[in-house]
């Protein structure tokens, strides 16, 4: 790169880039930086008015930073709204599905990409399928199913369905292809059975997909909103999500304060989960092109 | 054996999943409401009269419109967006890309009841966004409560939503256009403009399908934007079809509102199919 001799080196690559493409690289870094700032203003929003009293939050002209930060509304939150229980239920929820989305999907996932079974070929093409059709087509009759089953304004209601889902067999299925086969029967030969196979040789190979799996799978249910709020009828049920727009949509509709509290208990959580795991976050969307 | 390792998922798969898209399609041609849930032998066979009732009722039609106008806005901008940023993280600059990156993507990740929370303050007409508008002098609408604003409103709160997802599909993609071709291009006296046109664009082809179906299949289904930001309004201006398939859910009406899913479901199923179609033919 260092190397003056230029025509073998792109011009702006060179060291001494001509004038123009300097400007341009600046003008670029301008753009793109007021790009980020405006695609973060609402996050900066939220975080910063959910320190202000609500008589801030409304006052105009409104201000960015707090004249007088203030955790009241998040100790209201917790003393008056029941959050502490949401977030359990939000979380309890998440992980119980993504636990049964690791254990479930990756063993038909195994199956469907090592084992050869009559009726493979239509199992698989069905997960293709479900992949697209989209959430509101089975709403109705999975709720009246739901209901029938007594499960309704229940935890078992609320998990049951995203137990397993087409996206995580997907996902394991293709994975799981792409081990080479010579490891499959080397443990074959070795004596191992398929389900020895399966915990010794596969599962401990597929830890990027299930990585993966855990985060997309805690990430949409974290998020999820239309069967929760279909589902959980009364408060000890409701997730953080459902909690959040029944309140907004409440008496309590012009309390911003308590509002942007709430809003920022929901996406915390995600939020510091994505710093810290990004890479995985970003991959396994970009893989899927699914959230 | 192998069956053995499937019937956990094919178990629950076959019940909340399977089960359930044969069981709407067979509402749409009933007369089901929620009347009848337990009692499942008083429901009669309408044929196809709750697709014709959709048809003949002018919020339904609204509906398909406003949908159309949210797919065929949202996506070309959600793409363009999506392309400009890949390009320029990629080759654009060298310094804070992953900065960058992580930043633009952030809304993706977040629940969007949360981020409604927000958006509804920002759009108010003495709020955020009217307020810059105002500081180059333009006099913004009413956002939310303006029937020719509210869809305009939506879209851009979706766009920014989603466009981080094709950014890194993008991204990926662009990683595999070789870096070469394009400087063997530009020593040639192409602009990078005609660079882009004529190698980068055309390598991406196939990322471009993958995009535009994804954004497709996730955009006919409109939903979370119009329920969490307007309930419909105002005037059944952000109704969409699957607004207008929950609102009839809400009424009762188990039949039209399975109906009106399953016009979604050929719309979805249509698009990608014509997509896929006309960038093989170009390929």
């Amino acid at each position: 790169m260092a190397t003056m001799t230029a025509r073998t080196v792109p011009a702006d690559r060179a060291a001494g880039a001509p004038r123009s493409t300097r400007t341009a690289r600046t003008l670029l870094y301008g753009t793109l930086i007021l790009g980020l700032l405006a695609t973060l203003a609402p996050f900066a929003w939220m975080f910063l008015g959910s320190v202000k009293p609500t008589g801030e939050i409304v006052a105009h002209p409104s201000t960015w930073l707090p004249d007088s930060p203030t955790l009241v509304n998040f100790d209201r939150l917790l003393s008056k709204q029941n959050f502490g229980l949401y977030f359990f239920n939000s979380s309890l929820v998440a992980m119980a599905c993504v636990m049964g989305n690791l254990l479930f999907c990756s063993m038909a996932g195994y199956a469907l990409a090592k084992i050869e079974f009559a009726g493979k070929r239509v199992l698989f093409s069905l997960v293709l399928t479900m992949l697209i059709i989209p959430g509101v087509t089975t709403f109705v009759p999975l709720f009246v199913l739901v209901s029938n089953m007594g499960l309704s304004n229940s935890y078992l209601g609320l998990i049951l369905p995203f137990l397993v889902t087409p996206l995580g067999v997907f996902l394991m299925r293709q994975f799981v292809h792409d081990i080479p086969d010579s490891l499959v029967e080397a443990a074959r030969l070795d004596g191992a059975g398929e389900v020895r196979t399966f915990l010794s040789v596969i599962l401990p190979l597929c830890r990027p997909a299930l990585a993966t799996l855990a985060i997309l799978t805690f990430l949409a249910q974290w998020n999820n909103f239309l069967w929760p709020l279909v589902v959980a009828q009364t408060e000890e049920h409701y997730t953080l999500p459902v909690a959040l727009a029944l309140f907004s949509v409440g008496a309590n509709g012009t309390n911003y304060g308590l509002l942007l509290a709430g809003a920022v208990t929901v996406v915390t959580p995600i939020i510091l989960l994505f710093l810290v795991l990004q890479k995985h976050f970003i991959q396994g969307i970009a893989n899927t092109g699914i959230k | 054996m192998a069956w053995g390792f499937c019937s956990p998922f094919v178990a629950l798969f076959a019940t909340f999943g399977v089960w359930p898209v044969f069981s709407s399609l067979s509402m749409s041609v009933t007369d089901i409401t929620s009347r009848d849930v337990r009692t499942p032998f008083s429901v009669n066979f309408v044929g196809l009269d709750n697709y014709s009732a959709l048809f003949a009722d002018p919020t339904f039609v609204r509906a398909v419109l406003n949908t159309l106008y949210f797919v065929a806005v949202g996506i070309p901008l959600t793409m363009v967006i999506a392309l400009a940023l890949a390009v320029a993280l990629n080759s654009g600059i060298r310094r804070a890309k992953a900065l960058f990156r992580v930043g633009y993507f952030a809304p993706v990740v977040t629940s969007i009841v949360a981020v409604a929370v927000v958006w509804r303050y920002l759009y108010k007409p003495d709020g955020m966004i009217n307020s810059a508008l105002a500081a180059i002098g333009i006099h913004g609408p009413d956002w939310l409560n303006d029937p020719h604003w509210s869809m305009p409103a939506l879209i851009l709160m979706a766009v920014w939503r989603h466009f981080g997802i094709p950014m890194v599909i993008f991204l990926a993609g662009l990683q595999s256009v070789p870096a070469e071709l394009h400087e063997a291009a530009r020593m040639d006296g192409a602009t990078r403009w005609r660079a882009f046109r004529s190698i980068t664009l055309p390598l991406l082809r196939p990322t471009t399908l993958i995009v535009a179906i994804l954004l497709s299949i996730s955009y006919l289904q409109f939903f979370e934007e119009p329920f969490v930001m307007t309930s419909g309004g105002p005037l059944d201006s952000t109704v969409s079809i699957s607004y207008y398939a929950y609102r009839q859910f809400g009424f009762g009406n188990y039949g039209l509102a399975s109906a009106a899913s399953y016009v979604l479901v050929t719309a979805i199923a249509l698009l990608s199919f014509v997509q896929f179609r006309i960038f093989r033919a170009k390929v």
